[in-house]
């Protein structure tokens, strides 16, 4: 089974992600048993469906795709996946902060795609908790990045109060 | 200015080692190329013609004299000797090995330095008037809020990965010394006639080959609310803006795409949600920081030093360089000095590691300890006594920098261009020297007074073209080097855009053209009018036909 990282330690990955292949098409594409990670659009047309099989369903939102998408369904949905399909498409660290800060999501963001070591200190100040490192990455040696800075200057998800405020504390 | 506390000294730190085990990987082959680019772009390492070039950041321009002289053992230990200045207060080395990069970070971290999101996809150095602080003409001191702006923008987690290169610029005089109409975003500080201090906010101008000038999105922001109002642009931008084509990923295709109106309101949509969060800047850290930025222990002089005024008398050569590169100051006896790095012959904003440990020395000696990077590619010595210029002055000459250019036709801006950057069109630095070559009698070059000549080796517009009252560009016609000449570009608070003039010159031609628009000028400017307000009486028919002959004359009548 595949790992990923999960609150800084490496764990097996629970669910399969869904990607839709070239001809595929959300109203049709056969669902994988079990605990499923879907891409919004097959989320938007069987929802119901997904709802009703009872295993973990988790959607994931391509960088074009904002979380106004998804806002009312945040409750229901245990998994939450961002997509980089380039690790300099920074779209994704924008969806984590709004998902957090603005809609209050508590569960998991997984960031999918091309995610690698160099990035994950600063996902993580965006409110990423979950990593799906690219495949032919090292997940221990990445395990490091999350230490790079011990107390940076902005107020994020990780650390709400800016360096100035804490400095005068 | 202002010093590093134990966070501060810490992040730089850090960010050494994370370089350091960057590089490392890379040569280990656990980094490719194409993911170790953005990492080291965004610590100033481009990878250039003859070797990387690395860009130093000078933040706001404040320079203090053991950072030069870190500067300047950088480029004896690891460069040819020498660096560059650049347009946007940075120092760029030429010649220096990758590997050599993290030990070079280190060195600089000892001096609270560094070279953080000089370049990439990211927020840049934030930059401003390099007469901060002791300008007639100020508002109120950018640099305390210049120095929360760069603490706001190092690693910010959201904005490491923009659709393209993001520039702040703040301006807090009446007159603009920042270019603010030409950068992402341009901040004016304002005073209210209640006495309300805050900013007008410009979003979306920039030079590059798309130039636009800047449009307003708000007329006052509350000084306090800087931060968050920044994020509200920036989450806009990133995630609206282009990333399909570099050329139209700045976010001031976003702002012409939407309409300033659009863009503005999606700004404040996003702002109502971040308004008054942690990010608002407190009184206590306004005034931790200003604290850095207090008056140095001026002496008390009167207004007029007596042996200044002497001096003058008996010198022309002292009398000149004080009419061009020393400039009044709020304090009584006190005045401000450009050292120019525009010597015709060398290239505009080159300094050797020799001059620069002069510098420093001249700034321990005159001014504090302190030196500023001008956007224009010159030093400036912010705090010197009248009484001292005399003695500056030779010791400035005799390092050489002591040129009486300022503002001159030989004080020009000009990037690195074909001789060591690889997206050149053609080279800037001999067609430069060139013109100056051209225009070196002394006489006659103060005979024509305040003029603006920027030079780019291609339309990334790197020498700020657009903005001179004469734009000259770089451009590739069948693989020769070509140069197109503009007229009419100005900065300051009435910044436009260069138009034009016609068919461009080859490299051999250069100084003719711009002398044939310089005489035009004088034959036809009143008393002591300026180049650009001839310029703006007259218009470019006149000035082309002085540049093309009849043909041109033929084309106005058509
Ligand atoms: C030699 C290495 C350099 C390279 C490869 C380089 C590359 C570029 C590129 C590609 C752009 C256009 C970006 C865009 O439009 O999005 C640009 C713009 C710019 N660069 Fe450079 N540059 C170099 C050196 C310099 C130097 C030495 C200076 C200062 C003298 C400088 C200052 C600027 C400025 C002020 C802009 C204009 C920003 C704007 O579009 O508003 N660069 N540079
Ligand atoms: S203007 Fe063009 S040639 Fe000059 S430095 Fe910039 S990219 Fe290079």
């Amino acid at each position: 089974m595949t790992k990923i990282i999960k609150n800084r330690q490496a764990v097996a990955d629970d669910y399969t992600l869904l990607k839709l292949a070239e001809g595929e098409v959300a109203e049709t594409v056969a669902l994988p048993a079990g605990a499923v990670l879907v891409p919004l659009a097959v989320w938007v047309a069987r929802k119901t469906e997904l709802l009703a099989r009872g295993t973990p369903v988790g959607v994931w939102l391509d960088a074009g795709e904002g979380p106004e998408a998804i806002d009312a369904d945040l409750a229901q949905l245990p998994v939450i996946g961002v997509n980089f399909p380039k690790f300099v498409d920074g779209r994704g660290y924008s969806t984590a902060r709004l998902l957090r800060e603005r809609y209050g999501y508590q569960g998991e963001i997984r960031a999918i795609g091309d995610v690698l070591q160099d990035q994950l200190f600063l996902m993580a100040r965006c409110g990423f908790d979950a990593f799906a490192l690219r495949a032919d990455k090292s997940i221990e040696k990445a395990l490091g990045a999350f230490e790079t800075f011990k107390a940076p200057y902005q107020a994020a998800v990780d650390q709400t109060q800016p360096l100035f405020r804490r400095r005068a504390a | 200015m202002y010093r590093y506390d134990h966070y501060d000294q810490a992040l730089v730190d850090e960010r050494v080692a994370q370089f350091r085990d960057q590089v490392a990987r890379w040569k280990a082959g656990e980094l490719s190329d194409d993911e170790l680019r953005p990492l080291r772009l965004q610590n100033g390492l481009y990878i250039q013609r003859h070797a990387p070039m690395f860009r130093i950041a000078v933040p706001y321009g404040m320079l203090a004299s053991r950072q030069l002289r870190c500067l300047a053992e950088l480029g004896r230990k690891y460069d040819r000797g020498y660096g560059h200045f650049t347009t946007r207060h940075n120092m760029q080395f030429n010649w220096p090995k990758i590997e050599d990069v993290p030990e070079m970070l280190a060195e600089l971290a000892k001096v609270e330095m560094h070279a953080i999101q000089t370049s990439g996809n990211c927020i840049r150095n934030v930059t401003t008037d390099q007469f901060a602080g002791v300008a007639a003409d100020e508002i109120l001191d950018p640099r305390p809020l210049c120095e929360i702006l760069r603490q706001w923008s190092t690693f910010h987690p959201e904005f490491a990965f923009l659709p393209r290169k993001f520039k702040i610029a703040v301006n807090g005089a009446r007159e603009d010394r920042a270019l603010t109409w030409f950068h992402d975003i341009g901040l004016h500080i304002l005073k209210t006639d209640d006495g309300l201090v805050g900013f007008r906010v410009i979003v979306g101008g920039g030079l590059g080959r798309t130039p636009i000038r800047g449009e307003i999105v708000r007329e006052f922001l509350p000084w306090q609310d800087i931060l968050t109002y920044c994020e509200a642009i920036l989450r806009v931008y990133n995630r609206y803006g282009r990333r399909d084509n570099a050329y139209k990923a700045r976010i001031k295709i976003l702002v012409q795409a939407l309409g300033v109106v659009e863009f503005a309101r999606q700004v404040e949509e996003e702002w109502a949600y971040l308004k008054g969060g942690p990010a608002t800047i407190t009184q206590a850290e306004y005034d931790r920081v200003t604290a850095f930025f207090g008056a140095p222990a001026y002496a008390t002089l009167p207004t007029i030093d007596e042996t200044f005024v002497a001096q003058q008398a008996d010198s022309v050569p002292f009398a000149r360089w004080v009419e061009r590169n020393v400039r009044p100051h709020r304090i009584p006896g006190y005045a401000s000095v450009t050292l120019s790095l525009k010597k015709p012959g060398i290239a505009p904003g080159d300094i050797t590691s020799d001059q620069m440990d002069i510098a420093a020395e001249l700034a321990d000696a005159y001014s504090f300890g302190e030196l500023r990077v001008t956007h224009e590619q010159n030093l400036v010595l912010a705090d010197v006594e009248q009484r001292q210029l005399f003695a500056l002055w030779q010791e400035a000459k005799a390092a050489g920098f002591a040129t009486p250019n300022i503002g001159l036709l030989t004080d020009m801006i000009v990037c690195p261009g074909g001789d060591f950057c690889d997206l050149a069109n053609a080279r800037s630095i001999p067609v430069a020297n060139a013109v100056q070559a051209r225009f070196d009698d002394l006489d006659y070059l103060w005979d024509i007074g305040d003029i603006e000549l920027n030079f780019s080796g291609c339309m990334n517009s790197c020498g700020h073209h657009h903005v001179g009252n004469i734009g000259i560009l770089g451009v590739d016609k069948g693989n020769e080097e070509w140069y197109q000449i503009t007229l009419g570009g100005e900065q300051g608070n009435d910044a436009r855009l260069g138009k034009v003039i016609g068919p461009s010159f080859a490299a051999a031609d250069v100084p003719d053209v711009i002398e044939k628009i310089v005489r035009f000028y004088i034959a036809q400017r009143f008393d002591d009018e300026r180049f650009i307000d001839t310029f703006r009486r007259l218009g470019a028919d006149p000035f082309k036909v002085a540049v093309y002959g009849d043909k041109a004359r033929l084309k106005a009548a058509a």
